[in-house]
């Protein structure tokens, strides 16, 4: 008798102690946040919402400051374009030709290199970007800045690749057999099966592997904080330098920053921002996901 | 009439059959791409920067000389780190993921959880970073310490742990665990003779994964206050006179590779972008040793486990 109770309290506290610990992640949240909206707060009792988006200079830390988020938010815009016309193509191309093409052999082979691409540390594409794709790109481009958001662009696009493909690989592999062999039965090729039956039916899960790569390219850091220069401005010019709302937090918080300072408020009101756009991407991409789940099912 | 349409299909059937060529082709130079894009980093990086290391290179601390600088306070500075990250995230991730799988029950809270892991995972790296200079910097006042820097990193990788944990528990099936039930096993003794070891593998390649991603991260901790210019080591853990160990590690400064790295690629001098490349050269290595790791522990796993 002793002993039963001894064992179901056991069972009681470590199903405690395990709950604990998944309630945890949601303090993580909480406190994410809290800070944001705590620490940024009092920027906008200085600055009025209408100067802060209309506003099209970002000088915070000059004499005479202007916070216009604008010009962040068109540079990450601008770099996050970029990186989806190298990522979109590219990871279509691959997850086609991994799930529909390649034998079960080359997929063994290719499948975990491509991962590899995903596991290169930021800091080291940020050098690539700078020494190699620049340089080589200043060839195509005479007039190519130094520091740009081109070659930023690109890089990230290619870092980016193996999220879009491998998502977009499953949602394939997930079609039915039957719909493949129904059209291959009608007499069309490969090539048609896999664009006219295989992808629209993987279509959500595609499309959601596109939205949660498309919210990674915005949360970016070190490729632009490297590459792209770090002078904000309102516009969509590739050829030139820009600074991305990623990259201006990790320029300033770099100085020494006193609390409470305006230049400290800013980084929290960037992230705030940058969430805001992170999230809802995230959101759209798993109700697109959750909704193909079901639909498979 | 007949002939017509009948050379005009074999027209298109042949035209079919030389797109199918073509795309397997297309596919097979794109991901070949991929490779050389790999290969010509690694190639560029090793060309400037392995020249450089020597084991100097490893001994030295950063100096205003780029000929004299090393890497010693920064990689000694990442494995401190790793090991607080590893030490808050294993455990927490693993548990979570455990009771998400085995004991929650389903409903709105742990769909809850659930959605709340999912977004977490998206979060960017930055804001990790920008959450823990106001939280464990200020709040807690626990200043540019290792210890900040570990708990930032370990937060940031708790949801991978916790979404491969689960995948891995989800791989096995029930009947192991109802066998486990029919011979009076309580949920817990379960979970620690059965689930936990059957799905070892699975979680360890998650767990690896996660950490080299924890070692090439750089932002969240240039937020944090890590220092490009760190010239002594965290004081040892273990000393020769009473009390014998000592945590006060934990609260030294710290550099690690990534921001020594990137402190060398801002610096305009070329003669710092060769430290920039050698030091790049020996994170990737780090990084992807890792994961080469991580694939054969997959590997091994599920030779092992056929269910």
């Amino acid at each position: 008798m002793k002993y039963k109770l001894r064992r179901q309290l056991t069972e009681k506290f470590i199903e405690l102690i395990l709950f604990l610990a998944a309630a945890s992640s949601v303090l993580i949240t909480f406190f994410i946040v809290y800070t944001l909206v705590t620490e940024a707060f009092p920027f906008f009792k200085e600055v009025g919402l209408k100067d802060f988006i209309f506003e099209t200079e970002w000088t915070p830390l000059f004499e005479n400051p202007k916070y216009g988020i604008a010009a962040l938010v068109s540079g990450t815009l601008l770099t996050t374009t970029i990186a989806l016309f190298v990522a979109l193509p590219f990871g279509i191309i691959t997850s086609v030709f991994l799930s529909e093409y390649a034998t079960d052999k080359v997929r063994e082979i290719f499948k975990p290199l491509l991962e590899l691409l995903a596991a290169v540390p930021t800091v080291v594409y940020g050098y690539f970007a700078m020494t190699l794709i620049t340089p080589w790109l200043q060839k195509i481009f005479p007039d190519l800045s130094g520091f740009n958001a081109l070659s930023a662009g690109l890089v990230m696009g290619i870092m980016i690749v193996p999220y879009v493909s491998s998502l977009s690989e499953d949602a394939m592999r997930a079609v039915p057999q039957q719909l493949r062999e129904g059209s291959l039965a009608l007499g069309a090729s490969k090539f048609q099966t896999s664009f006219r039956v295989v992808i629209p039916s993987a279509f959500s899960g595609i499309a959601s592997a596109f939205v949660l790569a498309i919210s990674r390219a915005l949360g970016e850091t070190m490729v632009v904080a490297i590459a792209a220069g770090l002078e904000p401005k309102f516009g969509f010019n590739p050829l030139g330098p820009t600074e991305t709302l990623t990259a201006y937090i990790v320029q300033v918080s770099q100085g020494d920053l006193p609390q409470g300072s305006m230049g400290y408020r800013t980084i929290y009101v960037c992230g705030i921002v940058l969430l805001l756009f992170t999230l809802t991407f995230n959101i759209i991409g798993q109700t697109i996901r959750h909704r193909m789940e079901k639909q498979v099912k | 009439m007949f002939d017509q349409t009948n050379a005009k299909l074999l027209q298109q059937i042949k035209f079919l059959k030389a797109q199918d060529v073509v795309f397997w082709f297309v596919g097979l130079f794109v991901l070949a791409g991929a490779f050389i894009i790999l290969f010509a980093l690694i190639y560029d990086m090793g060309q400037t920067g392995i020249p450089r290391i020597n084991q100097e290179f490893f001994l030295n601390f950063p100096s205003r000389f780029a000929g004299r600088a090393g890497i010693l306070a920064a990689w000694v500075g990442s494995l401190c780190v790793v090991l607080v990250t590893a030490l808050l995230a294993i455990p927490l991730g693993v548990a979570t993921g455990v009771y998400l799988e085995e004991y929650a029950p389903k409903g709105w809270f742990s769909r809850m959880i659930e959605l709340n892991i999912l977004n977490l995972a998206g979060v960017p790296s930055i804001i990790y970073g920008i959450m823990a200079l106001s939280l464990f910097v200020y709040e807690f006042g626990l200043k540019q310490s290792i210890l900040t820097a570990g708990m930032t990193l370990g937060l940031l990788i708790l949801p991978i742990i916790i979404v491969t944990t689960r995948e891995a528990i989800r791989t096995i099936p029930n009947h192991i665990r109802e066998a486990s039930y029919a011979l009076g096993a309580t949920k817990w003794q379960t979970v620690r003779s059965h689930i936990v070891p059957y799905s070892f593998g699975g979680i360890m390649t998650g767990v690896v994964i996660a950490l080299s991603r924890a070692i090439g991260e750089t932002a969240p901790l240039l937020t944090v206050g890590a220092v490009a210019f760190i010239a002594f080591l965290p004081t040892p853990p273990v000393m020769a006179v009473a009390p014998y160990v000592s945590a006060q590690w934990l609260m030294d400064p710290y550099t690690v590779m990534p921001i020594q790295m990137f402190n060398w690629i801002s610096r305009p001098q070329e003669e710092f972008h060769v430290n920039a490349a050698a030091a790049g050269i020996v994170l990737l290595s780090m990084t992807l040793v890792l994961n080469a790791l991580a694939i054969f522990i997959r590997y091994r796993f599920r030779k092992k486990y056929k269910w």
